[in-house]
């Protein structure tokens, strides 16, 4: 089975959100970036699916040389090949149509995404694949089970889950459940030795449209200071969310 | 010109989040002299409710969609903005819309933008304020094309009637294509509340112990008509469903009301509910880092003040 998995790379959850003085860009210096949380059950997932089935795992990843260290840690973790879109993404459709080339170019049988990118929240590359290819699609992918060309999967839905089959190839977004959290793969110093004579591969953008532009970025304003509330008086809690917050 | 909105329903009755769009597609109209149409999926008998929110033409089609048919969804819908020939489509964030929206926005040559909380502030080009870095920021999106797809953020707009006595009422009769995702079937969660759609919600975290020690979490819910939602280690150790995990890996929610109990308040935990109206925090440590997101806090022990709250909500709920 050919698996292809889209990464995207973003800063540590960790991370203190900071803009330019100008508030028209993030300010990455500074910045541990990570794999997408969400992406890194897909990985597994494709990890465990290959050495299940056979086939190869390649990673890929639209982004400048500086999120290469991203790329290798997949590999450590345990995919077979990498390819770089060199280029610095700018918004969704650009991403989607850009991952589509290379879905279009090569014969994968999965091609599995992240339910979205914790940084920019878009939640849209996914599905933007797969109106542009006409793939099967399912997102936010909680359960994945393959039987020949025939996929079983559980999905998330609002107030509970939804059981669906589709025929490969197909796309999901995933999310946790493909795997669990302790399924996650910590790369060993093999893994990490390994990964740096897999292929890894830049490709040039193939074109440079875009629908959507960022003009500017601020902050919420700061919050009120907590108003504490003795243990013991909880009535005033109630009065308080009833009289000044207006919730009760 | 139009703007056209989907109205979410499921099995015949419209979401809860139907008015707030339908609201914000209202204003969005007005605000750029357009009409405003409404567009429904499957059967209902609840079309009537639509014109109370200012729509002037809702448009039903009448053909029932599984919800994982995404494809199919998004051509029924797109058909629809053609027809009423509409640059602006508006959608809601939900788990439908975040997977039709996109692909509404590739078929029909249009912007997407996603996490909208504020109406737009500007027509050609289109300016949006969005949310963005899971509620860390805010974000002026702009989009390039004349025609735009956008996803508000739930919770994000209050809802106004502004009822129409003039709405006129179509349908729209669309082919089928073939489905290339199957449902089987759907599983209820055990809880009555869906999260994203819950105006309260009471939250534990690993404070709480053990398992057995969420009566009074539901209780407390119950009594609130909340929906219940945990930390992430406390649904990682199986405590609760993976479907409760709420924060920067988990659900994102922007419920009025979000009450934190046992849970410390790291910074993954309120990426994903900061955007919280109040939230309220109690818990055994003065120093939890939640004291300092939230708007009303105790000190104390939860197995003390829950109970307490919840015999002072009753008496409250008894007064009132
Ligand atoms: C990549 C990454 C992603 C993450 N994503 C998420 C996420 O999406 N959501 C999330 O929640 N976390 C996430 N985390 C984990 C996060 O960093 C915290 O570890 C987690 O939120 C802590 O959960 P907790 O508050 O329940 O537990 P703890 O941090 O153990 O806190 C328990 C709290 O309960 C209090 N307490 C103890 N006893 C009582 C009592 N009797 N009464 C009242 N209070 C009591 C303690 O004072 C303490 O503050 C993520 C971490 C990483 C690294
Ligand atoms: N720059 C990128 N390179 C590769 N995959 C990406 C990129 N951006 C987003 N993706 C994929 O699309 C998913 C959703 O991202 P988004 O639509 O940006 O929220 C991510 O979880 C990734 O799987």
């Amino acid at each position: 089975m050919n698996i292809l998995v889209c990464i995207s790379h973003v800063p540590d959850t960790t991370s203190r959100i900071d803009f330019s003085d100008d508030k028209t860009s993030f300010k990455s210096e500074g910045i541990q970036f990570i794999i997408n949380p969400y992406d890194e059950f897909g990985l597994t997932k494709a990890i465990n699916l290959r050495n299940e089935h056979g086939g190869k795992v390649t990673v890929v990843h639209y982004g400048t040389s500086s999120s290469e260290p991203t790329l290798r840690k997949a590999l450590a973790i345990g995919a077979d090949e990498a390819i770089r879109i060199d280029g610095h993404p700018k918004d969704s459709y650009s991403v989607a149509s850009e991952l589509a080339k290379v879905i279009e170019t090569n014969q994968y049988d999965l091609i599995i995404a992240g339910r979205e990118s914790i940084d920019y929240n878009g939640g849209a590359v996914p599905a933007m694949i797969a109106e542009m290819l006409d793939l099967p699609f399912v997102n936010a992918c909680t359960g994945l089970e393959i039987e020949a060309k025939e996929a079983k999967m559980e999905r998330e839905i609002e107030g509970g889950k939804e059981f669906v089959h589709a025929t490969l190839p197909l796309l999901i977004a995933g999310q946790k459940g493909l795997v669990e959290e302790a399924d996650l793969i910590i790369p060993n110093m093999r893994g990490i030795m390994t990964a740096r004579t897999k292929p890894l591969s830049v490709r040039d953008l193939s074109s440079n449209e875009i629908k959507c532009t960022s003009l500017s970025f601020e902050k919420p304003q700061p919050k009120q200071a907590c108003t504490m509330i003795d243990a013991g008086n909880e009535k005033e809690l109630v009065t308080l969310l009833h009289q000044e917050a207006k919730v009760l | 010109m139009s703007v056209v909105v989907y109205a979410e329903s499921s099995n015949g009755l419209f979401k809860k989040g139907a008015a707030e769009i339908l609201t914000y597609a209202y204003k969005t109209a007005k605000s750029l002299n357009m009409k405003c149409v409404a567009v429904t999926l499957g059967s209902t008998d609840e079309l009537q409710q639509l014109s109370k929110y200012g729509i002037d033409k809702v448009v039903s089609i009448n053909t029932d969609f599984d919800i994982c048919d995404n494809k199919g969804i998004a051509e029924a819908l797109s058909k629809v903005i053609e027809e009423e020939s509409a640059n602006i489509f508006i959608l809601s964030n939900s788990n439908t819309g975040k997977t039709v929206g996109p692909r509404i926005s590739v078929k029909l040559d249009a912007s997407f933008i996603s996490n909208a909380v504020e109406i737009p502030q500007s027509h050609n080009p289109l300016i949006v304020k969005k949310k963005s870095f899971s509620g860390k920021a805010f974000e002026l999106a702009q989009s390039i094309n004349e025609k735009v797809v956008i996803a508000l953020s739930p919770n994000a707009f209050h809802i106004a009637e502004n009822p129409n006595s003039d709405c006129e009422f179509s349908t729209f009769e669309i082919d089928k294509s073939n489905q290339n995702v199957n449902s089987s079937g759907i599983e209820k969660a055990q809880g009555k509340m869906s999260l994203a759609e819950a105006e309260t919600v009471v939250s534990a975290g690993r404070g709480l112990k053990g398992p057995e020690n969420w009566n009074m979490i539901e209780e407390l819910a119950d009594l609130l008509d909340a929906g219940t939602a945990c930390s992430k280690p406390v649904s990682d150790i199986g405590w609760r469903p993976h479907s409760e995990h709420v924060g920067q890996t988990g659900k994102a929610i922007a419920p009025n009301l979000y009450i934190a109990i046992g849970i410390s308040g790291a910074i993954q935990h309120l990426a994903g509910v900061n955007s919280s109206k109040i939230m309220v925090a109690i818990n055994t440590d003065p120093d939890a880092p939640f004291f300092k997101a939230a708007d009303y806090g105790i000190v104390g022990d939860a197995f003390e003040v829950v109970p307490r709250l919840i015999d002072e909500i009753k008496r409250f709920k008894s007064a009132n």
